[in-house]
């Protein structure tokens, strides 16, 4: 793969009201890549993102895209990429070719290239027999194709998607992963932000897992959980009073890497589970713990987030802004 | 500069297709002001109202210029409001984030609300001609209300971009525009002249810019230019010093919002 770095994000901060949405954020996308930045809402991945699209300031630190400064070359860094802000960031008066003919202008195409690539568009993203139609009347997911037509119509080399299949049926989201793969086929470098884990897994060929402003770790999907070591087991038991207990009989087992201890049981983090699932229970069974529920599995990114945030990105607390 | 134009035109255009297609509240806009204000209460309050203390011929023809510069307050006031909806949903955003001069949107909207608002002056004045009132100062003095409307126009405009964009959310936005409007036109010569207000009515009144303008205007419909144009003059630096003011407060708004 290229290794030309396409944006550069060194030390980042930005703070509101002295609350940091970005602390000392630092990561680099490589040119032709999918690059995913996964966190819960308000860990500071849209903060990040309207920095790159030069709409925030940074407190410090800078960002460059394609070597160009956000704050000091804002105007060139704007005609560089394409955006595609979450959804809604429609205006439900007008059809999908007048928002097309809108951007066309607002990129100071002539209106004869703005034509040809409106119709190339619009048969991309399979709108064309709906172009002429108040965007009022189109579905969720029509609505997202035509903000990704939007996003493409300067033909940017980079193209920014924030939370593309929020609130999408299961169809339209393969949908939109199968464009953005495409897209990244022509050879476009896409930068996206999503707080669901499959979509980073299956999408994304690196990641950035973002908590309270900072980055937890970055890397490949595979690599990401091949770092984690080993695979899982998860134990629920009933008398969570024992849990101390039963942890300190486990940790120090042969084959045992990690114990943690969650509300309801245990998650173990094992060398290889024939080894390790007779010691577990047999710890258990010494103690007179009952299980409730055994599971293992092979590490998925989920158990990546766990590690690196503490937390399941399920369980991380909504924060109030994601603006 | 040609960029700059295209902008501005595809922005422009863009405000007119959202008003072509709310055909409901685009009547509604036009009809409320003539309708309510001026045929109403023009026609409502013609008994009550003294000629001694108006110095009018009816209270229709008092009330006119009253008219034209609260349709000047109302668009102007309401300027920001498409601003305001395009910043919660992202719109906005979406066109910031092109390579567009920083002040193409707000200038096209600012072209929106002054031609819109010109249109409606017409039309209340074509209306109060229909009534009787016929300016004294003819089509200058016409042309010269819509200037004055204008200068008022992109004062209040200014205060609602700049209010559209810093408000946390569209219920802040509408609350302040509320408690703004009733008490700008009753706390102005728009409904009685300042010398029937109780005094301290009349002293507030003096600090609202909207009662210079009516001042302004109303000579021009009811008497002759060299009764009005003192007012006229005063009107015009008023609104000057109200425009830049104002000004000045958006353009800030503005900056902090957009980086």
């Amino acid at each position: 793969m290229d290794r030309t770095i396409a944006i550069d994000v060194n030390r980042l901060c930005k703070s509101y009201d002295g609350h940091k949405a970005v602390d000392d954020l630092s990561f680099q996308v490589y040119a032709g890549e999918i690059f995913g930045l996964l966190g819960p809402n308000g860990a500071g991945k849209s903060t990040t993102l309207r920095t790159l699209i030069t709409l925030l300031h940074p407190t410090s630190g800078t960002a460059t895209v394609l070597g160009h400064d956000t704050v000091r070359e804002a105007d060139l860094v704007r005609t560089l990429f394409g955006y595609v802000p979450q959804e809604r960031a429609i205006d439900r008066f007008l059809t999908g070719r007048e928002h097309l003919e809108l951007l066309g202008a607002l990129y100071h195409l002539t209106k004869e290239e703005a034509a040809k690539r409106i119709a190339e568009l619009l048969k991309l993203v399979e709108l064309e027999e709906h172009a002429d139609r108040p965007a009022k009347t189109y579905s969720g997911g029509m609505k997202r194709k035509l903000d990704i037509a939007c996003g493409l119509l300067p033909n940017p080399k980079i193209l920014f998607l924030d939370e593309p299949t929020l609130g999408l049926d299961v169809q339209s989201r393969l949908r939109i992963w199968d464009y953005i793969r495409m897209l990244k086929a022509r050879g476009m470098t896409v930068v996206m932000t999503t707080n669901y884990l499959d979509e980073a897994d299956q999408l994304c060929d690196r990641l950035a897992i973002i908590d309270c402003g900072k980055v937890k770790t970055i890397g490949s999907p595979a690599e990401l959980k091949v770092a984690l070591g080993g695979d899982s087991v998860s134990l629920t038991i009933k008398e969570t009073a024992r849990l101390g207990a039963l942890a300190s009989a486990i940790k120090g087992q042969p084959a045992i890497r990690t114990v943690n201890a969650t509300a309801t049981g245990l998650d173990i983090r094992v060398e290889s589970a024939e080894k390790a699932l007779p010691a577990i229970l047999e710890a258990a069974n010494k103690l007179d713990c009952r299980l409730d529920f055994i599971d293992y599995h092979r590490p998925r990114l989920d158990d990546v987030f766990i590690a690196h945030t503490g937390r399941s990105l399920k369980d991380a607390a909504p924060a109030e802004e994601t603006t | 500069m040609a960029h700059y134009w295209q902008e501005i035109e595809a922005l422009t255009l863009r405000w007119v297709r959202r008003l072509s297609r709310e055909k409901f509240s685009m009547l509604f806009t036009l009809v409320q002001p003539m309708l309510f204000w001026l045929i109403f209460f023009g026609n409502l309050f013609q008994r009550a109202a003294d000629v001694q203390v108006t110095q009018a011929p009816n209270y229709i023809s008092f009330l006119a210029a009253g008219v034209v510069v609260m349709t000047v307050l109302n668009n102007g006031l309401a300027g920001g409001v498409d601003l305001l909806f395009d910043k919660e949903n992202g719109f906005l955003e979406r066109l910031m984030s092109a390579p567009i001069h920083r002040s193409s949107v707000i200038l096209s909207r600012f072209i929106f609300v002054m031609t819109i608002t010109s249109l409606q002056v017409l039309v209340i004045l074509g209306i109060a001609f229909l009534f009787g009132v016929h300016p004294a100062t003819g089509l200058p003095g016409v042309a010269m209300i819509l200037l004055i409307g204008m200068l008022f126009g992109v004062g209040l405009t200014a205060i609602s971009m700049a209010m559209a964009f810093s408000v946390k959310s569209h219920g802040d936005f509408f609350s302040v525009l509320g408690f703004l409007s009733l008490p700008m036109i009753f706390l102005s010569s728009a409904l009685v002249p300042l010398t029937a207000m109780p005094t301290w009515m009349s002293v507030l009144a003096q600090f609202n810019p909207m009662t210079w303008a009516i001042d302004a205007v109303r000579p021009l419909i009811l008497t002759n230019w060299s009764d009005a144009l003192p007012h006229v003059g005063m009107a015009i630096v008023v609104m000057l010093i109200f425009d830049a003011l104002c000004l000045y407060g958006g353009a800030k708004a503005f900056r902090r919002a957009m980086g």
